[in-house]
């Protein structure tokens, strides 16, 4: 009951901050965290859920930035058809790239993605005629507006596009949360921990590992097409390396094989920066320091410091072990 | 009627034959075992049945049906399977947690129920922790219920390991050294489990080199040698075949 009601307030709380923070410089950062919570909420089920570091995530928001964006300007489909359109073509580029990618784990899967990320850099950067190159694409439509009470309340505005983010970014938490408690999420832990044992029980690592990352590269390409409706300028930059690198220390920093775990790293990491800003030049220094402090007392994570840590829970039954081991020869 | 009918099977790594033509049956509601010395080519026997590795020629059956050429995840949804001998057991969940995702099989969630958290999801969880709780109850580990596998003592380590192979609901169970490493305390718990999954109707296979274990529950045991069967028969029979005491027990004039 405890737990509903926090829940609840956290969520109220939410709905009401940007009545609070009425600047539209706050209001552009809690957008931007909405979005980065997606990303790393997404990415958080390959890293935490399969077990596997990918460093291509950067490059599938990239592909539902620009999907997105493309089938409004060439095709000019509406915000809602191009947004589902791009989220499913993301998933269908990932599940094409896992064919591959996810045979190898390890660093080695690690070293795919990042061969991927280059790839689609260059794609975009190259394809000038659909892409226009470094140039960027420009004139990205928002998703338009609506009549409310006679109130015309366009996304043009911070406030309703912080609204559309917040819902998109409540549907992710609710799905991923739900799709990590039954079985499929219980047949992810398995790969994650012992593929061989898995296929003993009858779980295919092959099958769940697809489908994981199809999921997740697709919740990424959602994200794509909110940053482009959202900036409705979008350049290869965005996308790049050093994104991705971004995305996956949130993941780490926040707590991996949890949801919580990539929220907080995701709010940590985009609000950290401004929080320093009063610093000065001092801003990256203390912001990288703290990162370390967290790697390095925290590695578990943030949220390792609310949930009591699972292995040293229970001590008793590593004596009984040391005393068993003596009786046999 | 046999359950598992494996016929001319032969492996090898390299140049080294780890089963060579190994013919043999198990039938419904027995408990087999297969001994020989280290490096007898048990494992890989377990390995070639349950689809870890594939033979390089020979043909194997389960329920009448050929098996040869499954994947792992396939055979063990036709109710067959197996425990390691290098005991694995989802180090970082709980036991229940464990075991229940040894119920893989036969949750009927679909991936748009678990999505949705539908009523479907929410009932076949409850059902496979019921269920969970229950074959942790059988095996008697329910003060252990709550803990980290990884911290469980070795000996219940080996029997989480069956647990999660249980919950698969097996028709044949293969035990890959389930008793190793185990004190004789716990060899004798696990004897008594091991004759308690085969009164519940489960067929169990078992590679094993603790003899008081073997000789006391087996209904028939096939001894390996270099790779080669090299005898077959009710459990007083290998004991008084001379190869396998020559190769196997050890001569009588040194012990």
């Amino acid at each position: 009951m405890r737990k509903h009601a926090l829940k609840a307030a956290a969520i109220l709380g939410i709905i009401l901050l940007p009545a609070l923070l009425n600047e539209p410089f706050y209001q552009h950062i809690l957008i931007t965290a909405g979005i980065n919570v997606i990303l790393a909420v997404s990415l958080g089920i390959i890293v935490g859920y399969l077990g596997e570091l990918s460093l291509g995530h950067g490059a599938f928001y990239g592909i539902g930035a620009y999907a997105s964006a493309l089938l409004c300007l060439k095709l000019n489909l509406p915000f809602a058809f191009s947004f589902f359109i791009a989220t499913f073509f993301t998933g269908f580029m990932g599940y094409l790239i896992g064919i591959p990618a996810l045979r190898l784990s390890g660093h080695y899967f690690a070293i795919a993605t990042l061969g991927f990320q280059g790839i689609v850099i260059l794609l975009i950067i190259n394809l000038v005629d659909l892409t226009r190159g470094p140039m960027g694409l420009s004139g990205i439509p928002s998703p338009g507006e609506f009549k409310l009470f006679g109130a015309t309340i366009s996304f043009q505005d911070k406030i309703p596009y912080f609204y559309l983010t917040l819902v998109v970014v409540l549907v992710v938490l609710f799905l991923t949360s739900n799709l990590i408690r039954f079985r499929h999420g219980q047949a992810f832990v398995a790969t994650r921990e012992d593929p061989m044992l898995a296929s003993s029980i009858g779980v295919d690592p092959r099958k769940y590992r697809m489908l994981a990352f199809a999921i997740s590269t697709a919740i990424a390409g959602s994200a794509g097409s909110l940053y482009a409706h959202y900036a409705l300028f979008i350049s290869p930059d965005s996308f790049h390396l050093p994104e991705s690198i971004y995305l996956a220390t949130m993941v780490i920093i926040g707590g991996r094989g949890t949801i919580a775990g990539p929220v907080i790293g995701a709010l940590m990491l985009t609000l950290l920066p401004e929080v320093l800003r009063f610093t000065g030049n001092l801003q990256f220094v203390l912001y990288g320091l703290m990162l370390m402090i967290v790697v390095i007392f925290m590695p578990q994570g943030i949220v390792g410091i609310f949930s009591k840590s699972r292995k040293t829970e229970d001590k008793t039954p590593e004596l009984i072990d040391a005393a068993a081991k003596h009786g046999t020869p | 009627m046999e359950l598992l009918k494996v016929s001319n099977l032969t492996k090898s790594f390299g140049g080294v034959v780890a089963n060579s033509d190994v013919s043999l049956d198990i039938h419904e509601h027995e408990i087999v075992s297969i001994i020989g010395p280290n490096g007898a080519g048990k494992t890989t026997l377990f390995n070639l049945i349950t689809g870890v590795d594939k033979p390089d020629s020979g043909n194997i059956q389960f329920a009448g049906e050929d098996i040869t050429s499954f994947p792992a995840p396939k055979i063990a949804s036709l109710g067959l399977v197996r425990t390691f001998q290098q005991t694995k057991i989802f180090r970082d969940l709980t036991v229940v947690e464990a075991v229940m995702t040894g119920r893989h099989l036969h949750d009927r969630t679909t991936l748009l129920a678990a999505l949705l958290s539908s009523p479907l999801a929410r009932q076949e969880k409850r059902k496979s922790y019921e269920k969970a709780v229950d074959i942790i109850e059988f095996l008697g580990m329910q003060a252990r219920q709550d803990a980290i596998t990884q911290n469980l003592p070795y000996g219940e380590q080996k029997l989480l390991n069956i647990a999660i192979a249980l919950a698969a609901e097996p028709k044949l169970l293969l035990l890959d050294e389930p008793a190793a490493g185990t004190n004789p305390i716990e060899a004798k718990r696990l004897m008594e489990t091991i004759k308690k999954i085969k009164e519940t109707g489960v067929t169990v296979g078992l590679v094993e080199h603790n003899m008081r274990l073997v000789m006391n529950i087996s209904e028939k045991v096939f001894v390996l040698n270099y790779g080669e069967l090299i005898a077959e028969g009710k459990p007083e029979e290998i004991l008084k075949n001379a190869e396998v005491v020559e190769v196997y027990l050890g001569r009588r004039k040194r012990a």
